[in-house]
Parts: C-alpha cells; sequence; structure tokens
C-alpha cells in the first residue's frame, strides 16, 4: 500500500524531471533519430560507381565486346587508357580503383583459349578491393558464357537479400548500436545525478527501499528508450526503406529485452561511480566502440579470432544486432531469435542484479 | 613568454598524470583496445561455415569439395543430402554458404558442357555474401582451371589473372590496423584537451588562469601543447604495435606520416580545445566530445568507404580531420605516398585545426558561467 | 560500556559510545571521527558545533544510517541502530535535511512536498492539513508553483525542512542548515526550530560552523578536527572565562593596528575587533585596569571566546614580535578602484544593479551579502571575467577586461573555494602561479622559499593540494594569490568554512599587507569579518543598501554601542524590504 504509493510518488517524480529537463529528452528522441539519419546516408559497403581503368592496347571486335560489359554494368565507371603506364599512374593519382589490362594478343590468345586479362586492384581498402574483384569477375563471366560458356558455372543465390544492399543490413546494426549508447547514457548520468545534487542523501533516510529507487529509474527511461527505439524503426523503415519480414512483436520484445540490457548497465555504471562525470567517462569508453567493432554489426564476428569472439559475448549490441538482422531481412527465425534473446534477457538481469546490490542505501 | 607557456604545460601533464586514474585511462584502454579491435576489425573471411550438397558423388566433385575443405576461409561444417536442410541450415547461422553440386556436374565436365554449381548465401550481412560469393567463385575459377589442364578441353577464352597492388595478400587488416591508429590518438587527444577547459571552469581555476597576466594565446598553447604531446607519444606506441605486431609494413617516409599525424592531433586539438571551452559543465563538455567523435569515426572511412555515400554527405566529411588522417596514414604505410601527392590531405587539417584553436581561445573570456 | 539490553535512561534521544570513523585507505587513512562519545537529550537542540572538516556531517550521516561505524555504537531513543532492521526503523522516526537541503530544483515547491509525502507514508486525508500548517510556518504558502531552484536560499533552506517535517519526525537532524543564507533567514529559522522543540518535543540535533548559533542550542558538542572538544550547555563552555574576557574601546583608524599589537602580547589568548574596539580574552585575571595604554571593561565571556580558549588549550600564542607603531596616516590620493552605476544582466534577471563605490589605495574594503546577493558577480566584473552589462570600472586605472595582460600583473586573486590545483602538489602550485605571473631563476625560488616560510608550508609541501586540511588550503591559496607581490588583492569569501583560529591568522595577515600599501577588495557573509573592513557596501538582491564604515553603517541602522554588524545588517535588510513593500 503505501509501498506502492512510495513507487507512484518516485516515478511521478522521474517523469516531471525527463519531462522538464529537455537533455533526456533530447538523448532518448533526438539523438538516436539524427545518428540513424546521418549514419543511415553516410554508411555503406556497396562499391557503386567504381573508378574502372581500362587499358586496350590493341583495339578489336573481341576487346571491344569485353569492355562494353564494363559499360553496361551499373558498378563500374570505365574510363580507356591505352598504355599500363598511364592507367597505374591514375591509381596512385587515386583516379582509378582497378585497372583491366587487356595485352596486345588478347584477339589471337583468345581464340586458342585462356587468354590472360590483367586485373589490378587497389589493396589498400582491402574489403572494397575484394568487392571490386567480384563486381569483374561477375563481368568477366558474362562474357565467357557469351563465347560458348566456361567450364563451371556457378549460379549464386542469396537469401533474405538478393539486391545484396548493404543498408539494408547495416541500418539494423546501427540501431543496435545507437541504442546502446543511448540506453547507458540515459541511466548512467541519472542517479550520479542523484548523488552529486545531495538528494540521494536525502532518499535514503526516508522509508524508500533501493529496489524502489531503482525500479523508478528504470521504467521512465525504459518508455523514452523505447520510444528512440520506434522512431528508429519507423526511420529504417520509412525513410530507408529496409522491409521489416519478421513480426512487429517479436521486434518490440526483442527491443525491450535490450531496452532493459542497456539501461541496466547504465544503472551499474551510475552505481559505481556516483559522480556523472566518471559516470559518463565509463559509459562512453564501455559502449560505443565495443559496440560498433565487437558486435558484428559491420565485422563479421565468425571471421574474429577465437578469442575475440569469447570477448565479443559479453557486449550485449552482439545479441540485438543479431536479433535485427534476422527479424529485418529474414523473419522471425526462431534458431536464431531464441539464444539471442535468452542471452539479452540474462545479461539484464545480471546488470539489474548487480546495479542492486551495488547500489545500497548507505554511503559507504 | 615561453617560461609561462612552459609552466603551464608543466602544470597540464602534471594534472594529467599525477593522478593514477587518469593515467590509466590514457595508457590501458588504447593499447587494449588496439589489440582487441585489431583482431576484431577485419572484413577477411576466416572460417565461415558451409555445407554441402554433393549430389553428384563423382571424383570430380570430391575434389571440387576438398577445394573448399581445404580454403582457410571456410569451414566445411555440415553434409547435407537433400534439399530440405538448406534453408534450415541458412535461417540459424549454422551456415553461411550453401554449396549445392549439381547430378550431372562430373558428367557435364567431361562433355565440356558447363558444369552447374549453385552457390546459396545468407545475405542478412551484405558484405559477408559479397565475400564469400567473390571467394566462391576465385576456389571454383582454380579449380576449373586445374581441371581443363590435367583433363584436356578447351579452357575459357579469357582468364582473370588478379593482382592487388599495395596490399597483395588483400589483408583487411593491413587497411584497419592503420585506420586504428588514426581513430586511437582521436581518441586519446579529445580525453586529454576536450575536458581540460571545463574541469577548470568546475573548479574555479580556470578564473584564477584568466585573472593573471597570460594571454589567450599563452593558455591556449598552455592547454593544447599537453594534448599535442600525449596524443604523438600515444600515437607512436601505436604505430610500433601496428608495425611490429601486426606486421603492417610501413613504405613510405616517417616524415609524411609524422607531419599528417602532428597535423591531425592540432586539428583534434583544436576541436576539443573547442567543445571544452564552450560547455559550462564537465559533463557538457563529456556529452559534446562524445557528439562530435561518434559521428567524425563512423564518417571517416573507417570502416566504410567514403565514396559511397551520398554527394552532399561527401561534402559534409570535408569537415572531419579523421577523413584525412586515414588516407595519409594508409597512403603512406601501404602506398609509400610523399609528402608531395599528400597535399591535400595536410593543408584542410591545418585549417580545421587553427580555426578550432582561434575558437577556442576567444571563446575562453567570451564564455562566461 | 553499558550493554545493550540496558534501558535507555529517560529523555535521551541519541547516544553515541566510542564511535570512530576513517575515510581513505592505506597511509591516506584519516580519521574522521576518533572515538567520540556523547548524549543529546530528547526535546531539545543540540548543537553539532565545529569548524569545516571536524566532522559534523559524517557524525549526521552515521547517526541516520548512511555510514556505519568502524567502532562504536549508536543508540537512538535507546535502540542500538546496527544492522538493516534497526536502521530502517530508526530512520522511520527521523527526520534529516541533509547539505544542501535535498531539494530537487527541477520540481515545484508542491511536487517536492508531495514526494516527500508520498515517501515518507502520509495518508492523502491528512495531506491538507499538514500542508497548510507548514506552508505557513516556513511562509512559502505564496510560491507552491515556484520550482524550488528558483528560491532564494532562505527559502530553499525552508522548504528543506517542510519536506523534511512532512510527517512529524521525532529526531529531527539538521546538517549545516544557515551555511550561505541571510541573516534574517537564519534568525526565522532558530524561531521555527524553537516552536518544533518547544510545542512538539521533537528532539534537533543541528550542526553549524557558526559559532554564534551555539548560544541558542540548549546543548553543544564540541567537535575539531574528529575529536569531542567540549559537551554541555553552551553556558559551561564560556564559565570559566569569567573575569577574562573585555572590550576596550579604539577609534577607527588605529583600531586594527591595535588589535595586531594586542593579540601577540603575553597573556592575550585572544583579541578580535569587535564594535566600536578590540574584544580581548586573556589567560588569566588582569592585575591592571589596562593593558598596554588601553582600557579594559570587563564583559560577559561568549561561545567563540570559549571555543577559542579550548583550541588554543588555556595557552596563549608564543609572544611575537608586536606590530612597529602605525605607519603614517596614508595620503587619500586618487582611488584605486572605481566601480559607477555598474550593472550586470543575465537576460531578464538583474544579478547587480546600479553598484557605485571606490576603494582608496591601502583600503580593505568589503562587499557583504547572503548568498545570492551579487557580490560575486560584482567581484567577476571588477577581476575582468565577466563583462558589465552597462557602467564603468576601473581597476588602477584599468578596465581589466579590455587592459593588456600585464595590467593583470598588478593583482592578486584567490577564488571562492580556495581553487588550486588539487591534483597538483603543493610545491607545484606555487612554482606554478609563480612562474604564470613571470617569475622565473632566483627571483621564483627566493619567492617560494618566502612563502614556504611565511605560511608554515614546509610540512605539506610533497602532498596533493587536494588532501590539504582546509586551513592550509587558505594558507595556500593566499600564497599563491602574493606570489607576485601584487598591489591589489581580490578575495573572494576568503573565510569561509575554515576554523576561528585559522580566521584570525588569516585576518592579521590581511592587517598588515594593508598597512604596507596594498589594496583589498574582499567578499564575506560572515558579519562579524566586516568589522575587520576599513568600508564596506551591504548587498541584497543586487542593489547596495548601505555602504560606509563599519561604525557608520551600524550607527545609520540605528544600533546603540554594542550593535553587532548583524544587526546592522538586519535592521538594513528589513528597511528595505518595508520601503520595497511601501
Amino acid at each position: 500500500m503505501s509501498a506502492r504509493r512510495r513507487l507512484w510518488g518516485l516515478l511521478r517524480k522521474e517523469s516531471l524531471q525527463i519531462w522538464r529537463d529537455p537533455s533526456a529528452l533530447a538523448i532518448a528522441l533526438l539523438l538516436p533519430t539524427v545518428l540513424l539519419l546521418i549514419f543511415g546516408y553516410g554508411v555503406s559497403l556497396d562499391a557503386r560507381n567504381v573508378r574502372l581503368a581500362i587499358v586496350v592496347q590493341e583495339p578489336g571486335p573481341l576487346a571491344t565486346q569485353f569492355v562494353a560489359g564494363f559499360a553496361r554494368s551499373p558498378y563500374f565507371q570505365p574510363v580507356l587508357f591505352a598504355a599500363i603506364q598511364d592507367a597505374e599512374a591514375a591509381m596512385d593519382r587515386g583516379d582509378a580503383q582497378a585497372i583491366v589490362w587487356l595485352q596486345s594478343d588478347f584477339a589471337r590468345a583468345a581464340n586458342a583459349g585462356g587468354a590472360p586479362v590483367g586485373l589490378l586492384v587497389n589493396g589498400v581498402d582491402a574489403n572494397d578491393a575484394r568487392i571490386i574483384e567480384g563486381y569483374v569477375q561477375q563481368v568477366w563471366a558474362g562474357f565467357v558464357a557469351a563465347h560458348g560458356g566456361g567450364v563451371i558455372s556457378v549460379q549464386p543465390r542469396v537469401r533474405f537479400n538478393p539486391s545484396v544492399s548493404s543498408r539494408d543490413y547495416l541500418v539494423p546494426g546501427l540501431i543496435a548500436v545507437i541504442m546502446t549508447l543511448t540506453g547507458a547514457l540515459l541511466t548512467a548520468l541519472v542517479i550520479a545525478r542523484e548523488w552529486e545534487r545531495g538528494t540521494m542523501e536525502a532518499l535514503m533516510v526516508t522509508p524508500v527501499a533501493m529496489r524502489e529507487i531503482l525500479l523508478a529509474k528504470l521504467l521512465p527511461y525504459f518508455v523514452l528508450g523505447m520510444g528512440g527505439m520506434a522512431g528508429s524503426v519507423a526511420i529504417a523503415v520509412w525513410l530507408f526503406g529496409v522491409v521489416l519480414h519478421g513480426s512487429f512483436w517479436v521486434l518490440t520484445a526483442a527491443s525491450a529485452l535490450f531496452m532493459l540490457a542497456a539501461l541496466g548497465m547504465g544503472l551499474l555504471i551510475s552505481s559505481v561511480a556516483r559522480n556523472q562525470f566518471v559516470a559518463g567517462q565509463i559509459a562512453i569508453i564501455t559502449t560505443f566502440l565495443p559496440a560498433f567493432i565487437l558486435s558484428g554489426f559491420v565485422f563479421d564476428i565468425a571471421s574474429m579470432p577465437r578469442a575475440v569472439q569469447i570477448i565479443t559475448h559479453v557486449v550485449a549490441a552482439r545479441y540485438f544486432v543479431s536479433i535485427l538482422q534476422s527479424v529485418f531481412l529474414a523473419g522471425d527465425v526462431w534458431s536464431v531469435i531464441a539464444p539471442n534473446a535468452a542471452a539479452l534477457a540474462l545479461m539484464a538481469v545480471i546488470f539489474l542484479v548487480l546495479a542492486r546490490a551495488i547500489a545500497r542505501k548507505r554511503l559507504d | 613568454m615561453f617560461a609561462r607557456v612552459l609552466a603551464l604545460l608543466v602544470k597540464e601533464l602534471l594534472a594529467v598524470l599525477r593522478d593514477g586514474r587518469s593515467r590509466a585511462v590514457l595508457i590501458g584502454p588504447p593499447l587494449l583496445q588496439l589489440l582487441v579491435f585489431g583482431y576484431a576489425a577485419t572484413f577477411d573471411l576466416n572460417h565461415v561455415p558451409m555445407a554441402i550438397y554433393d549430389q553428384d558423388h563423382s571424383a570430380a566433385s570430391r575434389e571440387l569439395v576438398a577445394h573448399f575443405a581445404g580454403a582457410p576461409a571456410f569451414e566445411v561444417v555440415a553434409r547435407l543430402t537433400s534439399d530440405a536442410g538448406i534453408d534450415r541450415l541458412i535461417d540459424s547461422r549454422q551456415a553461411a554458404l550453401v554449396l549445392l553440386i549439381d547430378a550431372r556436374f562430373s558428367r557435364d565436365l567431361l562433355t565440356h558442357r558447363p558444369a552447374r554449381v549453385q552457390a546459396i548465401v545468407d545475405g542478412r550481412n551484405s558484405n559477408t555474401a559479397l565475400l564469400i560469393e567473390g571467394y566462391a567463385n576465385s576456389i571454383i575459377n582454380d579449380f576449373a582451371i586445374g581441371w581443363a589442364g590435367s583433363h584436356g578441353g578447351r579452357p575459357p577464352e579469357a582468364v582473370l589473372v588478379t593482382r592487388a597492388r599495395y596490399n597483395p595478400a588483400l589483408s583487411s587488416r593491413w587497411f584497419i590496423v592503420p585506420g586504428i591508429v588514426a581513430l586511437l590518438t582521436q581518441v586519446v587527444t579529445l580525453l586529454v584537451v576536450g575536458l581540460s577547459v571545463a574541469r577548470e571552469r568546475e573548479a574555479g581555476t580556470f578564473d584564477q588562469l584568466l585573472v593573471t597576466p597570460l594571454r589567450q594565446i599563452d593558455i591556449l598553447l598552455g592547454k593544447g601543447l599537453p594534448g599535442l604531446l600525449i596524443g604523438m607519444i600515444e600515437a607512436s606506441a601505436i604505430i610500433a604495435a601496428a608495425l611490429w605486431w601486426f606486421d603492417v609494413p610501413l613504405r613510405g617516409g616517417v616524415g609524411a606520416l609524422y607531419l599528417g599525424l602532428l597535423l591531425f592531433v592540432v586539428s583534434a586539438t583544436g576541436i576539443g580545445l573547442m567543445i571544452s571551452a564552450l560547455a559550462a559543465t564537465q559533463q557538457q563538455a563529456l556529452l559534446g566530445t562524445f557528439l562530435f567523435m561518434v559521428p567524425s569515426i563512423i564518417l571517416s572511412g573507417f570502416a566504410t568507404p567514403i565514396a559511397n555515400m551520398p554527394g552532399w554527405m561527401q561534402t559534409l566529411t570535408l569537415l572531419n580531420p579523421m577523413r584525412y588522417i586515414l588516407v595519409i596514414v594508409r597512403a603512406v604505410f601501404l602506398e609509400g605516398a610523399g609528402m608531395a601527392t599528400l597535399w591535400p590531405q595536410y593543408w584542410p587539417m591545418a585549417v580545421i585545426g587553427v580555426a578550432g584553436l582561434a575558437a577556442a581561445g576567444w571563446l575562453f573570456r567570451k564564455r562566461t558561467i | 560500556m553499558p550493554p545493550a539490553t540496558e534501558p535507555a535512561p529517560a529523555g535521551e534521544a541519541v547516544r553515541l559510545v566510542a564511535l570512530s570513523r576513517a575515510f581513505g585507505s592505506g597511509k591516506l587513512r584519516v580519521a574522521a571521527l576518533d572515538a567520540v562519545s556523547a548524549v543529546a537529550a530528547s526535546g531539545a537542540v543540540t548543537g553539532l558545533i565545529g569548524p569545516d572538516g571536524a566532522g559534523k556531517t559524517t557524525l549526521m550521516r552515521l547517526i541516520c544510517g548512511l555510514l556505519r561505524p568502524d567502532h562504536g555504537r549508536i543508540e537512538v531513543f535507546g535502540a542500538d541502530i546496527a544492522g538493516p532492521r534497526a536502521t530502517a526503523a530508526m530512520q522511520a522516526r527521523l527526520g534529516y535535511m541533509p547539505q544542501r537541503f535535498g531539494l530537487y530544483e527541477d520540481l515545484t515547491v508542491q511536487e517536492n512536498l508531495d514526494l516527500y509525502a508520498d515517501l515518507r507514508g502520509l495518508p492523502p486525508d491528512e495531506r491538507p492539513g499538514r500542508y497548510g500548517e507548514l506552508l505557513h510556518m516556513t511562509g512559502l504558502a505564496g510560491f507552491t508553483a515556484r520550482m524550488a531552484g528558483r528560491l532564494s536560499g532562505g527559502m530553499k533552506q525552508k522548504l528543506g525542512l517542510a519536506c523534511t517535517l512532512v510527517r512529524a519526525p521525532d529526531l529531527l537532524l539538521l546538517d549545516e542548515p544557515t551555511v550561505g543564507v541571510d541573516p534574517v533567514s537564519r534568525r526565522e529559522l532558530w524561531e521555527i526550530i524553537d516552536h518544533l522543540t518547544g510545542t512538539a518535543g521533537m528532539s534537533v540535533l543541528f550542526s553549524t560552523a557558526y559559532l554564534d548559533e551555539a548560544a541558542r542550542c540548549d546543548a553543544v558538542l564540541l567537535l575539531h578536527q574528529g575529536r569531542l572538544l567540549g559537551a554541555g550547555p553552551p553556558e559551561e563552555m564560556t564559565a570559566p572565562l569569567a573575569g577574562r574576557v573585555f572590550a576596550t574601546p579604539v577609534p577607527a583608524p588605529a583600531r586594527r593596528h591595535a588589535q595586531a599589537r594586542l593579540a601577540a602580547m603575553d597573556g592575550v589568548i585572544d583579541a578580535v575587533i569587535q564594535g566600536d574596539g578590540v574584544r580581548l580574552v586573556l589567560a588569566r585575571a588582569p592585575t591592571a585596569p589596562s593593558l598596554d595604554g588601553h582600557a579594559l571593561t570587563a564583559v560577559a565571556p561568549r561561545f567563540e571566546d570559549g571555543f577559542v580558549a579550548r583550541l588554543r588549550g588555556d595557552d596563549p600564542p608564543p609572544a611575537r614580535h608586536l606590530p612597529a607603531d602605525p605607519p603614517a596616516p596614508r595620503e587619500d590620493g586618487a582611488p584605486v578602484i572605481v566601480v559607477e552605476h555598474l550593472t550586470r544582466r543575465f537576460g531578464s534577471f538583474v544579478a547587480v544593479r546600479d553598484v557605485s563605490f571606490s576603494v582608496r589605495r591601502g583600503e580593505i574594503f568589503g562587499l557583504l551579502g547572503a548568498n545570492g546577493a551579487g557580490k560575486s558577480t560584482c567581484f567577476r566584473m571588477l577581476c575582468g571575467l565577466l563583462p558589465a552589462s552597462e557602467g564603468r570600472l576601473e581597476v588602477a586605472g584599468f578596465d581589466l577586461r579590455r587592459a593588456a595582460a600585464p595590467a593583470r600583473g598588478q593583482i592578486g586573486y584567490m577564488a571562492q573555494k580556495f581553487s588550486l590545483y588539487g591534483d597538483l602538489s603543493v610545491r607545484q602550485n606555487l612554482r606554478f602561479f609563480a612562474a604564470a605571473y613571470g617569475l622565473r631563476g632566483t627571483s621564483l625560488r627566493d619567492r617560494i622559499d618566502w612563502a614556504v616560510g611565511e605560511f608554515d608550508l614546509a610540512p605539506m609541501l610533497g602532498g596533493n593540494a587536494r588532501d590539504l586540511p582546509l586551513g592550509f588550503k587558505q594558507r595556500l591559496a593566499l600564497a599563491c594569490a602574493l606570489m607576485h607581490q601584487p598591489r591589489i588583492l581580490f578575495l573572494d569569501e576568503p573565510t569561509s568554512g575554515v576554523d576561528p583560529l585559522a580566521r584570525r591568522e588569516f585576518w592579521r595577515r590581511i592587517s598588515l599587507l594593508a598597512e604596507s600599501g596594498v589594496t583589498v577588495l574582499v567578499t564575506t557573509h560572515f558579519m562579524e569579518e566586516a568589522e575587520y573592513c576599513d568600508r564596506l557596501v551591504i548587498m541584497a538582491q543586487g542593489a547596495v543598501l548601505a555602504a560606509g564604515s563599519p561604525d557608520a553603517i551600524k550607527k545609520n541602522a540605528g544600533g546603540g554601542d554594542g550593535a553587532t554588524m548583524e544587526d546592522a545588517f538586519i535592521a538594513v535588510i528589513e528597511a528595505a524590504a518595508t520601503a520595497r513593500a511601501a
């Protein structure tokens, strides 16, 4: 009875404070949507309009046919050169990302079979280089098939993202990274703020229980965080056109679990630090870069060394990225969702229990 | 004048380094992150789980499978005997690639007709999907050329001979680790300067500085130089680790690299001090630093190329010093670029740095309370 | 130590038994409380008195269960409070107002009250009545919709109290409720407390660094550096001094000099400026009716005399060399600091309104007022840290905001809270400030040696400034401000929180500096310190309410001969309020 009234009083107080403090609203609602907008446009791994230098040392009908394949491709902006030295110079200047080199005996060798076509890519950005290589392979395979076929024809079939557009998988990942930030920042600062302003002391000598204080902190920010989440999903679906294949409710439930874990981590940081500055510093070091690099959002976890893979298990964003990518691109794949959701739930419980254990009703 | 700036510099360094906790924040996390991220941040495929559905069961198909099994990029985790398992394996992420070898594979090969192989790829991570396709294509091509050589038959009219300049093994670590040099240098520099003014404002010592005969420029130098110094030292340590731990080659001149780093740290210092001078409290400074740092990293070309962004956003990145240093670091490390070709990268950072510092100096006095 | 089962004697609110508590770890572990045993009676006001760092806040937090003692035991109304259940039971009977009042500044007065009513479980039907009572008592009835952050210091203090009292507690703990609050509000708070103990029978524990408040308590616990120096009714502390406290009138120009001379004399425990003369505490009853040519009039001892006497352990300080005769009267030349029609706005809020004054060379000039009166804003404008919205100001012929850097070399500045670089050692702080003022080589070393000798900093030279006791911090901050021998000295709240001995030492130095021709501008909210000023202004709500010498201000305020600065201050403030109401 009085416990419920206490909780109600605290909740009302938190909500009023959030409502009157524009920074909390900004962190929860504005920050994720603005970041998602910027990053959604800014982050793409699809190579388009690759500046391709084509060296044709001896023009002929066969060479023309070969070059035509590149001109038709949406991926390339071909520029013709007569000498390999000129093309290499263009690459050094940064004007060409790759060079396709047809030597002077191309027509003759092709008639005999196995004419070598040189492909020279700038390997500095290895990922870009590999993707360009793949595109060139496609054009080449088309040429070979048109001239009587090769030894083996590979029919690629991409499940879930047939256009292989990177935005469709990067945007869900970005949501996870951004919400990690938001969740931790929101709560990391709020408890520390009470310590700093001396109000925590006044709270703690009232009959209120620590779990009531924590709960009252958690609930309003949970609602706020879910609001930010909804805004992000809306942007992803309606602005970036990422199709949600799975069900809305699975997405909501998974987001709720993740939000609990992220807020729980913030509460934990906040309880440990008791000082907004230190809490903020810890939140920054432990959230952004790990979520960016270790969540599988851009860098594939399976390709990391074993030791690093183990480390990724403590990053909550990792599980959420996995769920989001499946729910958005594949649908309700329970074999992916169930274990990841369980991991999120476990993390949420651990963070909240730890926060509860550390935030005692005492100063020492 | 020099003695006063020196006194400020010594004071700043002492303030940062005498406190064990802040010393630990500056030294521990950057090196730890270099190690973890250096290994974690890779676009190279290793041990990608794949499944094989061999409908042919011939010597030729087994040879093809052996090529895949032997490739470090792939790890065969399952062999299927029916169509039914394919989607389940992909959906549950147990396999990212299923190779389906047609029942007439060896017959077609022997009769010199194109033998058919299907590659089913998990497209949830489109980048990995493209890479898997590329890797698979390369392996199949190698097999095809080998097969044509040993069993006769007409090879395709043209074969691709791929060579990568600057990074022959196409190791993305060579691409990422120099990027981490820039990334961590920025984080450390911002940590040192981003809060320094705000902290003194809160403690009241900034007022004390302003009433001394120190001029704006003295305070600016005194506040900026520690960031510069610590940033450069930290950058050197990270470069050393990149060279000798991750074996990234340094092909260009040290001079060109350090000129770039110096200008970069100056620009990061300028921006950091500006944020710091603008903020009334340490918390605001922290949020400001953070709000600059996150987009500057994501929109720098560190993980995803700037060339892929829409035009307006590419224009926006011209304000991001990290964009320039990434080009410089990678060009010097891998391409062996010299100072002459890097001018277009140097001067914008200098401009950003000077503008940031000037704004900070102006804000020192302008900003009150 | 009595066993825990022994029934508590009737009328006992709090009993402390050999209570100890230390903070930090290893070599840095410092005892905040050292074996303190004491009793606070129920239904009475017990004052917890001592300077900053004496252990008052630690003791408060121990009693309300926020900290656990290292050793010893606490009983509240006869029950040991160790263990979570006992602590919770105790907290149900307790009201605690922490420093800074524990208010949510972004909630309104009403919302703050509602929150604490919910937390303390006040039934809804009792609320209207209780709120009405509290709002009436605190005078906040007209402000229920105002944000707590926009209340004045005195109103915040009363709202904090109302929130603590929302469900009448049996034991009320107030941690420094009067810090930074103007004297009128202090007086009102005491009326409320008297009402609570008198009619409601509440037990109150009240901590303060203002020694004059001790006299209003039924009993005091005197804390110094974690030790209990004494306990009992305040009169007991002063009783032994009967016949040893005297006043001697000294005319204004020579008053400070006379005080310094008397303080240095053999057999004088304490000498302070008070009213129109010097107040003296002697080691033993005097044999002659005069001392050093000053006629002695016996006066009643007050609490501060007893406190200082106890701190000095009845041993008078070792005789120091007596200051020479006062220097020739200063020629009243051109003023060094000129302020004309100074106004500063922050948005629509006017922080300083049309302030004018001037300060002559070698003068000690005071800006007196409560927190938020506008004295710090004024001060910051003079130092060039803040531009003025309107008006003219000049320091040594310059506007420091526009003047070239070397002009700032003439001033020394001591910021509020003794801003030092906490992570730097004492020596590094001295070295830095000396270098910042352009000293180098031998002159820098000489000056550091001077500072170390003059301010007794040698034992602390290698330690971090952050870990210094407050008195040391104050000395170090003054040393840093004096490294370059400035001609003008700006001091912002230089004595706040420092113990009375350190404050005496501080004013001795400032008097000497002024005699040597240094101009001193000082802000303070300690009324009695205003007596050390040659001239001062009293500020409230941004405006100057009174200006002149301390004697003139007291006379204008209508006080008699024995009137204190505080009486004058209250009279001035009240006169201004009446004028505004009319």
